[in-house]
C-alpha cells in the first residue's frame, strides 16, 4: 500500500485518474471505484468491504482524489438521467406529462388559519368598523406628518424629503428632541391623520414608526435597503404633484390586512390617472418592499415602467393598539423571533 | 345546532365586536352568539361572569352599559338590563342571591335586583369607591365582599352588607430608593381561597399579596415580572401560584410562597386580556388582542393544548369548571338532531329502537324528560363508538 501511495504521490493527479485504476488492485480495499477498467484487478481487491466510505481513507490526497472522482461520477449520472428524461419528453411530444413545479419556500408555505376569506362577514364587519373606517368611508382625507429621530443626518433628511414628494399632503418637520407623546396630541388638534417617524442609527435610516392618529394602531417596522433617488439606476425624473395609485400585494392574513389598510390610509382616495404614478407595497415572506414607479402603456399588453422615488424594505416588528406608547400600550402583535421564526415556511403577514 | 350544543362549550369568550363565542374544544368548534343577530361594536363585551344556578347562565356586560343574560341551555340571549349611573365601561360583574353587582370605571358600584325582564329600575345599593377603577372582583367564599383597584386607586375591600367604609384599605409601599412615590395601578385582583389574602397584579409589572388579617396594610409579598404592564391574572389549582399575562403576550407562573418565577408559557403574540385556570385540571385558557384563544397545560408537561382562531379581538373569557370534560356525551353530529341529552349511555344501549321521530331541528327551551328519552333512542343509530 505504501508503494502504491508513493506511486500516486509521484504522478500528477490527472495522470492518477487513469493510471490509478490500474494501480488500485495493489491497494488493499482502499478504493470504492467500481468503475470499468478493472480488467487488471487482482481477486483480493475485487471485494470492497461493505459500509466503507471515502472518508475513512487516512491519506488526504488520496481521499481528495477519490472524492473528486466520485463527484464526477455523480455529475455524469445526473446528466445522463436528465438527458434521458428530455429524450423521453421529446419522444412523447404532446402526451408528455406536465413539467413538475419546483418547490419554493413560498409554495411550501404552512397553512395559516388567519388568512382572510373574502366572504367572511365577521372579519368584514370588524374591518368596516375599525379605526380606519372613517378613511375608507371617505369621511377624512389623509394629512401626514413626517419626522425623524432627534438630530438626523443627511441620508435620513433626504429620505424624508423624498417621501414627502411621494405621499401627497404630507409635511416634514424637524424633531427638535420633542417627545412623541407630546407631539401626538398637537397633531391631533391640527387634524393630522398619520404620523411617520423615521428612526436613524449611525447615519442611516433603519426604522419606521407609523401611527394612525386619532386613536389608531401604531406599527413599528425595521427598514433596510434604503435607496435614495440618486442611487437608483435608470430612474425617471422627479415625481409630479399628481396623486399616485396604490398597489398592495400579498397581504393575505388578518394581520396583513391591518397593515395593508394602514398603508392604504396614507394616500388620498382619488388617484389621478393622468399622473401615471403608482406606489407599490409588495409583501413577500413578511418583508414589505416599497417602490414608486411611473408607468406608460405602450400597447394593450405592454407596459413600460420607470422607477422614480425612493425605495426601501420594511419588516413589521410590532403592531400596537393605541397611539404611540411603547411602554404602557397594548400590543396587538409583537414579533418574537425565538417563538415565531422557528419554521422557514411560516409567515405572519 | 350551535345553539343546541351550547351547554357543552368549554370556553365562552367575549369579543370587541359584541359577539359572544362559545368554543367546544372536544369537537373543535366555535359558535357565535349575538343578541341582535348582527355584531355591533357598541355592544363590545367588557365583562363576563356566570349567572345563578351553576353554569347555566352567563351575564354579559357590554360597552353600552347593558348587562345581557345568556342561557347556555338554550343557546340564546334571554333578556337584558340597562344599568345607568357613572361613566365608563363595566370593570366588574358579579352575582349574589338574586342580585347583580356592577362596577364601572368611574368607581360607582351598584347592586341591582335581578329580574331581567324589567327594563331599568333603581339600584338597591349604590356605592362610590373612587375614580379610576380597573377591576372589581367578588370573593367567591364571601359573595357580599368585593375588592376594587385601579390606576391611582389603591386596593380596597368592601362589604356590601356593611358600612360605607371599606373593610380593608391598602397602603402604598414606601418611597423607592430615590425617595419618589411609587405609582399605583392595580390591573387585576384575586382572592386567595382558604384565607383572607388578596393578590393583585399591577401595570408597573408587580405582583403583590395583601393580608387584611395582619396589622400591616402594605403588601406582604411583592414580586416583579418583565417590563410591561401585567393585564390579567389567575390562580392555579392548588393556589400556591398565580399566572399573569402582560401586554406583550408573555405568560408567567409566579410562586406566592417565595415570590419567584416558576416558568413561562409561550405562544401568545398580543396583549393578554383574559386568563382563567380550571379549578381542578391543570389547564389555562388565555385570550388576547391577537384574536386567538389558547388553552395551555400548566404542569407535566407545560405546553400548548389547543389553539383556536376566533376572528375578532377577544376581551374576556369564562372557562367552564366542570369535570367531565373529556367524558362529554357523544353528540349527534347531524344537524337535525335535537339538543343534547344526559350522559347515561347504558340506558341508551338498552333502549335501542329505530328512531328519528324528530325531523325538524328542535330548539325548544324546555326539555322535558320525555323529549330527552326520545332523542336518546335516535342516537345509537347515528353514532358508532
Amino acid at each position: 500500500m505504501a508503494k502504491a501511495g508513493d506511486k500516486s504521490g509521484s504522478r500528477g493527479k490527472k495522470g492518477l485518474k487513469r493510471k490509478a485504476t490500474a494501480e488500485e488492485p495493489q491497494e488493499a480495499a482502499a478504493a470504492e471505484d467500481g468503475a470499468p477498467e478493472s480488467g487488471v484487478q487482482l481477486p483480493k481487491a475485487a471485494a470492497f468491504p461493505p459500509g466503507f466510505s471515502i472518508s475513512e481513507i487516512k491519506n488526504k490526497q488520496r481521499r481528495h482524489l477519490m472524492f473528486t472522482r466520485w463527484k464526477q461520477q455523480q455529475r455524469k449520472e445526473k446528466l445522463a438521467i436528465k438527458k434521458k428524461l428530455k429524450k423521453e419528453r421529446e419522444a412523447l411530444g404532446d402526451k408528455a406529462p406536465p413539467k413538475p413545479i419546483p418547490k419554493t419556500i413560498d409554495n411550501q408555505r404552512v397553512y395559516d388559519e388567519t388568512v382572510v376569506d373574502p366572504n367572511d362577514e365577521e372579519v368584514a364587519y370588524d374591518e368596516a368598523t375599525d379605526e380606519f373606517a372613517s378613511y375608507f368611508n371617505r369621511q377624512t382625507s389623509p394629512k401626514i406628518l413626517i419626522t425623524t429621530s432627534d438630530r438626523p443626518h443627511g441620508r435620513t433628511v433626504r429620505l424624508c424629503e423624498q417621501l414627502s414628494t411621494v405621499i401627497p399632503n404630507s409635511h416634514v418637520y424637524y424633531r427638535r428632541g420633542l417627545a412623541l407623546k407630546k407631539i401626538i396630541p398637537q397633531c391631533i388638534s391640527r387634524d393630522f391623520t398619520d404620523l411617520i417617524v423615521i428612526n436613524e442609527d449611525r447615519k442611516t435610516p433603519n426604522g419606521l414608526i407609523l401611527s394612525h392618529l386619532p386613536n389608531g394602531p401604531t406599527a413599528h417596522f425595521k427598514m433596510s435597503s434604503v435607496r435614495l433617488r440618486k442611487e437608483i439606476k435608470r430612474r425617471g425624473k422627479d415625481p409630479t404633484e399628481h396623486i399616485p395609485e396604490i398597489i398592495l400585494n400579498n397581504f393575505t392574513t388578518r394581520l396583513g390586512h391591518s397593515v395593508g389598510r394602514m398603508f392604504a390610509s396614507l394616500f388620498p382616495h382619488n388617484p389621478q390617472f393622468i399622473g401615471r404614478q403608482v406606489a407599490t407595497f409588495h409583501n413577500q415572506r413578511d418583508y414589505i418592499f416599497f417602490r414608486f414607479h411611473r408607468y406608460i402603456f405602450k400597447s394593450e399588453k405592454k407596459v413600460g415602467i420607470q422607477e422614480l422615488g425612493p425605495r426601501f424594505t420594511l419588516k413589521l416588528r410590532s403592531l400596537q393598539k393605541g397611539t404611540f406608547d411603547s411602554k404602557y400600550g397594548e400590543y396587538e402583535w409583537v414579533h418574537k423571533p425565538r417563538e415565531m421564526d422557528t419554521s422557514r415556511r411560516k409567515f405572519h403577514l | 345546532m350551535a345553539a343546541a350544543g351550547a351547554r357543552w362549550n368549554h370556553v365562552w369568550v367575549g369579543t370587541e365586536t359584541g359577539i359572544l363565542k362559545g368554543v367546544n374544544l372536544q369537537r373543535k368548534q366555535a359558535a357565535n352568539f349575538t343578541a341582535a343577530g348582527q355584531p355591533r361594536r357598541e355592544e363590545a363585551v367588557s365583562a363576563l361572569c356566570w349567572g345563578a344556578g351553576g353554569e347555566t347562565q352567563i351575564l354579559v356586560g357590554c360597552a353600552d352599559r347593558t348587562v345581557r343574560y345568556f342561557s347556555t341551555e338554550e343557546g340564546r340571549f334571554r333578556g337584558q338590563k340597562h344599568c345607568p349611573g357613572g361613566e365608563g365601561t363595566f370593570r366588574g360583574l358579579a352575582q349574589v342571591d338574586g342580585t347583580l353587582i356592577t362596577c364601572v370605571e368611574s368607581g360607582i358600584i351598584q347592586v341591582w335586583r335581578d329580574n331581567d325582564k324589567e327594563a331599568s329600575s333603581d339600584p338597591l345599593l349604590e356605592l362610590s369607591v373612587g375614580p379610576g377603577v380597573c377591576r372589581m372582583r367578588q370573593d367567591p367564599a364571601h359573595p357580599h365582599m368585593v375588592a376594587t383597584g385601579g390606576k391611582e386607586h389603591a386596593l380596597k375591600v368592601w362589604d356590601l352588607q356593611g358600612s360605607e367604609e371599606p373593610v380593608f384599605r391598602a397602603k402604598n409601599v414606601r418611597n423607592d430608593w430615590l425617595d419618589l412615590r411609587v405609582p399605583i395601578w392595580d390591573q387585576d385582583i384575586q382572592f386567595l381561597p382558604g384565607s383572607q389574602k388578596l393578590v393583585t397584579c399591577t401595570g408597573y409589572h408587580q405582583v403583590r399579596v395583601y393580608d387584611p388579617a395582619s396589622p400591616q396594610r402594605r403588601p406582604v409579598l411583592e414580586a416583579t415580572y418583565g417590563e410591561y404592564p401585567l393585564t390579567a391574572m389567575t390562580l392555579t389549582p392548588g393556589a400556591n401560584s398565580v399566572i399573569v399575562g402582560n401586554t406583550h403576550g408573555q405568560l408567567a407562573e409566579i410562586d406566592l410562597r417565595q415570590g419567584r418565577l416558576l416558568g413561562c408559557l409561550k405562544g401568545l403574540a398580543g396583549s393578554v386580556r383574559g386568563l382563567q385556570c380550571h379549578p381542578s385540571k391543570p389547564l389555562l385558557a388565555s385570550c388576547g388582542l391577537d384574536r386567538v384563544l389558547r388553552v395551555h397545560r400548566i404542569r407535566n408537561p407545560r405546553g400548548l393544548e389547543h389553539k383556536v382562531y376566533l376572528k375578532s379581538q377577544l376581551n374576556c373569557l369564562l372557562l367552564s369548571g366542570r369535570d367531565n370534560w373529556e367524558d362529554e356525551p357523544q353528540e349527534p353530529q347531524e344537524a337535525k338532531k335535537a339538543p343534547p341529552e344526559d350522559t347515561e349511555t347504558d340506558q341508551l344501549w338498552a333502549s335501542l329502537e329505530a328512531a328519528a321521530k324528530r325531523k325538524l331541528p328542535d330548539l325548544e327551551p324546555t326539555q322535558g324528560a320525555l323529549q330527552t328519552r326520545r332523542r336518546k333512542k335516535q342516537r345509537p343509530g347515528s353514532t358508532s363508538p
